[in-house]
């Protein structure tokens, strides 16, 4: 099946973006299909940084979860990469799409986490209309 | 799984390179990383091991024109080739939308061309795909051995191993030289128009997609 978004379906997305993270001040947040497409996305990196670190942060989220099956878990709850200058935030929106948003360390996980729900819960009724 | 962005205006299609482990896949997408202009080729990324055999894979954007105003992009992978990463290649192989499968003109690799296209068929199965309608032609890649005294198969015993029931096109090619190489890119990327153009019709059918789609001031 493929996936169709049309023009308002994109704004909706970005404006949640916006709203529940990036006005937060994380840097950089999209979404990703379990097959890589970039979906939608707004921050500070350029769309050329941006494309391949879709591609491989929805590989890395399947491989994540395929880790968690061989050890007997269904999922783990928080995917989260901690380095120096950025951060990286995992949620899933449903079996098809991620959200990630990329965050500095002058903004707290919990907040990261708590605007990844509302953004999730937002999202999930855009994107099953599609 | 082709994803169709009304407001940008772009389709973005899937590509995968498929084949035995060492045949060359990923040279086929160096080669077009390195030679293609960077207005159509974006940044390429690759997660490789120490030995440089594809671990993960290798990634590639790539815009190759347009169609009803809509620009196309295609995302090239490469999946490792090696037997023990099936589960890998799975992942690589979620919604694709088109299909080379890079054979290797070894003889001791007659086998292994085999056993890999089945294990594609295997896989794209478990997608619910089949190898006989996606998007699909083969490359019979390292020709340039034929030079050398390495013993390699005939493209007669290739086609006839690995062409006979499914009758795609296939090209002959050395990737390391680049032969061959800008050829099966050209045919898979006009067989995935054609293929993502019936589908847009179909949505424009059902409604989904506007008639006319205007084009990006």
């Amino acid at each position: 099946m493929d996936l169709i978004l049309t023009q308002d379906m994109i704004t909706k997305l970005e404006e949640i973006l916006s709203n529940e993270l990036l006005e937060h001040g994380v840097d950089h947040a999209f979404v990703v299909d379990s097959s890589g497409n970039l979906i939608t996305e707004g921050g500070i990196f350029p769309p050329e940084d941006i494309m391949p670190l879709a591609a491989l942060l929805s590989a890395n989220f399947a491989a994540t979860e395929r880790i968690a099956k061989l050890i007997g878990e269904k999922d783990f709850t928080l995917l989260f990469h901690k380095g120096s200058r950025f951060n990286i935030h995992f949620g899933r929106i449903n079996q098809d799409f991620i959200l990630v948003t990329l965050f500095n360390n002058e903004v707290s996980l919990g907040l990261v986490r708590l605007g990844s729900i509302k953004a999730i819960e937002q999202m999930l009724p855009v994107l099953q209309a599609a | 799984m082709a994803f169709i962005d009304l407001k940008r205006k772009e389709i973005r299609a899937k590509l995968v390179f498929y084949g035995p482990g060492r045949g060359g896949k990923t040279t086929n997408v160096l080669h077009i990383h390195k030679t293609m202009s960077r207005d159509v080729c974006g940044k390429m990324v690759t997660v490789d091991t120490r030995g440089d055999r594809t671990l993960f894979f290798d990634f590639l954007p790539l815009t190759i024109g347009k169609i009803m105003n809509l620009t196309i992009r295609i995302q090239i992978y490469t999946v490792p080739g090696q037997v023990l990463y099936n589960d890998t290649r799975k992942l690589v192989l979620r919604g694709v939308d088109g299909i080379v499968f890079v054979a290797d003109s070894l003889r001791v690799q007659k086998d292994p061309n085999i056993e890999s296209l089945k294990n594609l068929e295997e896989n794209l199965r478990d997608e619910k795909l089949s190898i006989h309608e996606i998007p699909l032609v083969l490359q019979y890649n390292k020709r340039d051995l034929a030079e050398s005294n390495v013993p390699i198969l005939s493209i007669a015993e290739m086609q006839n191993d690995l062409n006979r029931e499914l009758g795609v096109p296939a090209f002959k090619a050395s990737a390391l030289r680049g032969e061959g190489v800008y050829e099966t890119l050209r045919e898979i990327s006009k067989r995935m128009i054609r293929s993502v153009t019936l589908k847009l019709k179909s949505a424009q059918t059902q409604g989904q997609v506007p008639q006319d789609i205007p084009p990006t001031p």
